[in-house]
């Protein structure tokens, strides 16, 4: 703990909170994109600690709430009717497809399975021959070197019965999206560090320069949040643009080339739905054709009817930073994180449920 | 372990025939003897006065040993525990068990043992019980239910309706410990530590207080499954509580935490006040005493790390509100289902 205790220290995040009252002089607009650090705002209270000035909108960055309720339904779909060991990560498994969760098929019978890392369901795959086992692999870049080694994994070790039900979704996509989205009226983003860990910053400096706007690649903790939204407050006052790094103690320039290696190695990009917003062009990563016997979706060829999403729900205005959660008439009443109506409000790090969960306020007891 | 011409339990010694009848005369009746028990009759005839306290319990943990315990400490300290939590002196003890087949006896025996040994520490007599056997794959080793009788204390006065604004929130212990302890032994998430299980019986703990500060112990809970959290919110929902509805505030900085069970909680994204506690209570005092009976716990057993974490408040009704490490603050609502890792 002693390495996160000085991220935490108050009399520093006293500092900063006095050093940005003391910066902004006009109202600016910043989005954080990953959802851990929506989380780490809302938990920590910090958002009712920043200047009036400074509003935080949230990003699309939780890649449990984007992943299409089509995905989930092929997941539930494989586990209830193909005789498949279905392994996911835990938050994935409430998250409701079109009429039910991973967890309510697993409550039916279907041999659905939490695991901790897709190398687990690999030694699953080995143990139980006469199994299909498959992992239902979701996540931004962050999870895609592990999800993309138990697939070489299985390759070295010839296994016959396993294979990835690949979801993963990036995020600079997502972030040219919703620039570019008229509604939004965001003026600085703080961009996920720990995807940078793995991507180095390169594909963030030409945004910066197509769209004129501050970059900060921003680690989790209350300093981390504060400092990186100083230093985006501090650019935007100076009328300034470029792409910093706060996150200096894990974000290289040029990531982790080893675990960029691997992913290149597994998967290619391709178009990619995202719960809550559409289709954004290449923001999400298939298991390459060649390596089709570890892909769920071409191995099993499954095919479920899309289902339209909920119409009460703006997780889509949500997602791209144009509504914040109490904004919608939904919030709390028939959408809570028993009942989510929409993407922002299933997994923890959605905006909707962090807000749900941790934000003062009306929320509904009764 | 005595010697036995089984050594693992089969549906038979489920069936009430001489198989059962061996497993009880070995395994159960002798170890754990008492006047009571050894009359061997359909149920315990008691001798109770005064206001007596009634509670039960079932105990389904997987894996059933695990480091500082296994199920059978557990099932009487958790039921000892329920009562001390109403102000009662634990006194008998019913013992339920629903056995796998499979179950091997040096396991049960093993289990046995614990039993005979939490029994002794909280001053329980197991009175009478139950044994049924399942087949293989419809049990989890061992599942066990213990009710429990206690005779109330004659200064107690524990009752959500004594709750009001203005009391302070006492923990007794370091939270999490017990949750993190089973964790790091769950299948896939095996992880090393030393933290180990903090099982415990708090009724003498409990009493010594309640001898010292009677009535102005207005509420006890042990805040198990669901933790901190879930039981403090219960109580800023509770509709009974005193006149009026109130909230309930936290202090993060306060709210003891072992460094080790911080850090397994931060890797697996869980919040500790969520995670579950088996010796710990959560004490909601009159604020006269406050600081008197936490000095008075903290030289009790299982009271050393007891802290004050938070006050009873006429704001916010129905909420529990943090104030964070770094002075923000933020609700700390129930918990919707299980808590579960996280993805990233």
């Amino acid at each position: 703990m002693k390495h996160l205790t000085e991220y935490r220290d108050p009399e520093l995040v006293e500092q900063y909170i006095q050093e940005l009252h003391r910066t902004a002089t006009r109202p600016w607009t910043i989005m954080e994109v990953c959802g851990g650090q929506t989380h780490g705002l809302v938990k920590n209270g910090i958002l009712n600690l920043l200047p009036d000035l400074v509003t935080m909108v949230h990003g699309p960055g939780c890649p449990v709430c984007v992943t299409p309720v089509n995905l989930i339904d092929k997941a539930v779909y494989l586990a209830e009717e193909k005789n498949v060991i279905l392994c996911s990560f835990g938050d994935m498994i409430r998250v409701p497809g079109s009429t039910k969760s991973l967890l309510d098929a697993k409550a039916g019978g279907a041999d659905v399975r939490i695991l901790y890392s897709p190398l687990e369901a690999v030694r699953l795959a080995r143990e139980n021959p006469d199994r299909e086992v498959v992992f239902f692999a979701v996540g931004f870049e962050t999870t895609a070197p592990a999800n993309a080694l138990s697939v070489v994994q299985a390759q070295k070790l010839r296994l016959k019965n396993y294979s990835i039900l690949a979801s993963h979704v990036l995020v600079p996509p997502a972030m040219e999206a919703v620039i570019q989205d008229d509604d939004t009226n965001i003026q600085g983003f703080l961009a996920a560090g720990h995807v940078c860990a793995i991507m180095g910053t390169g594909e963030y400096g030409p945004l910066v320069e197509r769209y004129k706007m501050p970059m900060v690649v921003t680690g989790f903790e209350p300093v981390d949040l504060l400092q990186g939204i100083l230093m985006v407050v501090r650019q935007l006052e100076r009328g300034d643009y470029k792409l910093e790094n706060q996150y200096t103690r894990i974000v290289r320039p040029e990531g982790n080339p080893e675990a960029r290696r691997i992913i290149e190695q597994v998967f290619e990009v391709v178009d990619r739905e995202w719960r809550g917003i559409g289709n954004i062009p290449g923001s999400g990563w298939a298991v390459r054709a060649e390596l089709a016997d570890f892909d769920a979706d071409r191995k099993f060829s499954v095919s479920i009817p899309k289902v339209p999403e909920c119409s009460d729900c703006i997780a889509g205005l949500v997602l791209k930073g144009i509504k914040k959660p109490r904004e919608c008439s939904q919030f709390g009443r028939a959408c809570s994180p028993e009942r989510p109506l929409g993407a922002p409000m299933v997994s923890s790090e959605g905006a909707c449920a962090a807000y749900y969960h941790f934000s003062m306020s009306e929320l509904v007891n009764d | 372990m005595p010697k036995l011409d089984f050594d693992i339990i089969t549906l038979g010694h489920g069936s009430g025939g001489i198989l059962t009848n061996k497993l009880l005369e070995a395994g159960v009746f002798d170890l754990l003897s008492n006047p009571l028990l050894d009359t061997h009759h359909d149920g315990a005839m008691l001798n109770l006065t005064g206001r007596v306290a009634f509670t039960t319990d079932s105990y389904v943990i997987s894996p059933v040993f695990f480091p500082g315990g296994n199920i059978g400490e557990l099932a009487v300290n958790g039921t000892v525990n329920d009562l001390a939590m109403c102000g009662a002196i634990p006194k008998y003890l019913s013992l339920g068990f629903i056995l796998e087949e499979g179950l091997t006896m040096a396991e049960f025996w093993d289990i046995l043992v614990s039993i005979k040994g939490a029994s002794e520490r909280a001053g329980v007599q197991i009175v009478t019980g139950d044994t049924k056997v399942v087949e293989r794959g419809k049990g989890d080793k061992i599942f066990i239910n213990t009710s429990g009788i206690g005779e109330l204390h004659p200064q107690a006065n524990i009752s959500i309706k004594n709750v009001r604004a203005g009391d302070k929130i006492i923990v007794s212990g370091h939270i999490a410990t017990h949750g993190m302890a089973i964790m790091s032994v769950r299948e896939g998430l095996e992880f090393e530590t030393s933290l180990t299980s903090d099982t415990a019986p708090l009724n003498h703990t409990v009493l010594a207080l309640l001898d010292e500060f009677g009535q102005d112990i207005h509420l006890l809970r042990d805040p198990t499954r669901g933790g901190v959290a879930t039981v403090l919110n219960e109580i800023a929902r509770d509709r009974n509580v005193g006149a009026t509805r109130v909230g309930i505030d936290l202090k993060q900085a306060a709210i003891p935490v072992l460094d080790e069970v911080a850090g397994a909680c931060e890797l697996l994204g869980l919040d500790p006040l969520y995670v579950a506690n088996e010796g710990v209570f959560l004490a909601i005092i009159a604020p006269e005493v406050a600081d008197a009976f936490l000095e008075k716990l903290q030289t009790l057993d299982y009271g050393q790390s007891a802290a004050i974490i938070g006050e009873v408040v006429a704001e916010h009704p129905g909420q529990v509100v943090l104030t964070s490490r770094i002075g923000g603050r933020r609700v700390v609502n129930m918990l919707v289902g299980e808590q579960l890792p996280r993805i990233c």
